[in-house]
């Protein structure tokens, strides 16, 4: 099976995310006066060919603790849709 | 004899030659290390310089962690020999897992580029065993990710065990109570954020990073004649 595989890597909370914090402060510049909690997370797409949607997930898990994603200071989800081969 | 320090260059390195030629200038030997070799060839130091490992991609040395020589860097560390990372250096060893915690933006968004003031806090490590606890000295930093981040075991155990090397006497960068560089548990493997090679001379505006240097070189020594 292919599966095409999402991941979004965000700041774990109470980490620092001076890009967000940024962004936060210049959106009320234009106006957007109504804007709070904005951070800036990584997205990262791939296509996988594996047995099952489980072994798939799996296997991006193990990826993103390996390298994806610093878990010092990074979490992450992952969306796993089927697709067919091209 | 003089010892030999092994300076590890990855795609993107650039402060290689600098390290190097500090090194030769204090009576060592410096032996240049690319990231696809599989072994540290025996060097009594090794130094994981400055610059932008494998472009910084993903994340501050991040891929750097996976080139061929990194085992032979934590292969190196684990026998006690001495490593210490500079800047990307002090990136890559978290990374790595050589060193706890990790490297984030700077506080402020911005990259810094500034000779700062900095207090050496422990004399145990490698990088600082001729310096005085209490010593200020004046090294130049050049980074945007320098705010070290740890979770609250890692800074306790960092206080506890005094693996706290460096700190910044005024912070430049958010920095968690104030880290410039720490050290392993067994002070063999230090990382910090400033240039002690750009602090090596007169002409460079500073001498303060010598004793560093001297340190490191003292460590190799030791080393070398066990």
């Amino acid at each position: 099976m292919r599966y095409e595989v999402r991941i979004d890597v965000t700041h774990l909370p109470g980490v620092l995310d001076p890009q967000g914090a940024t962004v936060e402060r210049a959106l009320p510049a234009l106006g957007y006066d109504n804007v709070s909690g904005v951070s800036i997370a990584k997205t990262i797409r791939l296509a996988l060919d594996a047995p099952s949607e489980s072994v798939a997930r799996d296997q991006v898990d193990e990826m993103c603790r390996r390298l994806l994603a610093n878990p010092v200071i990074e979490r992450y989800t992952v969306e796993v849709v089927e697709v067919q081969p091209a | 004899m003089s010892v030999t320090v092994g300076v590890v260059v990855f795609p993107g390195t650039n402060c290689e030659l600098d390290v190097s030629w500090a090194i030769e200038e204090l009576g060592g030997r410096a032996e240049l290390l690319w990231h696809g070799e599989r072994s540290v060839r025996g060097v009594d130091a090794v130094v994981v310089p400055g610059g932008f490992a494998h472009g910084d991609y993903l994340r501050t040395g991040a891929i750097a962690r996976f080139s061929p020589v990194m085992d032979a860097v934590a292969d190196h560390a684990a026998a006690g020999g001495p490593v210490v990372g500079i800047c990307n250096g002090f990136q890559v060893l978290t990374e790595a897992g050589l060193l706890p915690g990790a490297l984030q933006k700077n506080t402020g968004l911005t990259f810094v580029c500034d000779t700062v003031e900095l207090e050496v806090v422990s004399t145990r490590s490698v990088l600082t065993g001729l310096a005085s606890p209490g010593a200020r000295l004046r090294i130049p930093i050049n980074h945007f990710e320098g705010n070290y981040v740890c979770d609250p075991d890692t800074r306790r155990a960092l206080h506890d065990d005094d693996r706290i090397v460096v700190r910044y006497v005024d912070n430049p960068n958010g920095s968690l109570d104030d880290i410039a560089g720490i050290s392993n548990e067994a002070g063999n493997v230090v990382g910090l954020m400033p240039h002690p090679e750009r602090a090596s001379h007169a002409l460079l505006g500073s001498t303060d990073g010598v004793v560093l240097l001297e340190s490191l070189l003292a460590s190799a020594a030791e080393r070398a004649a066990a």
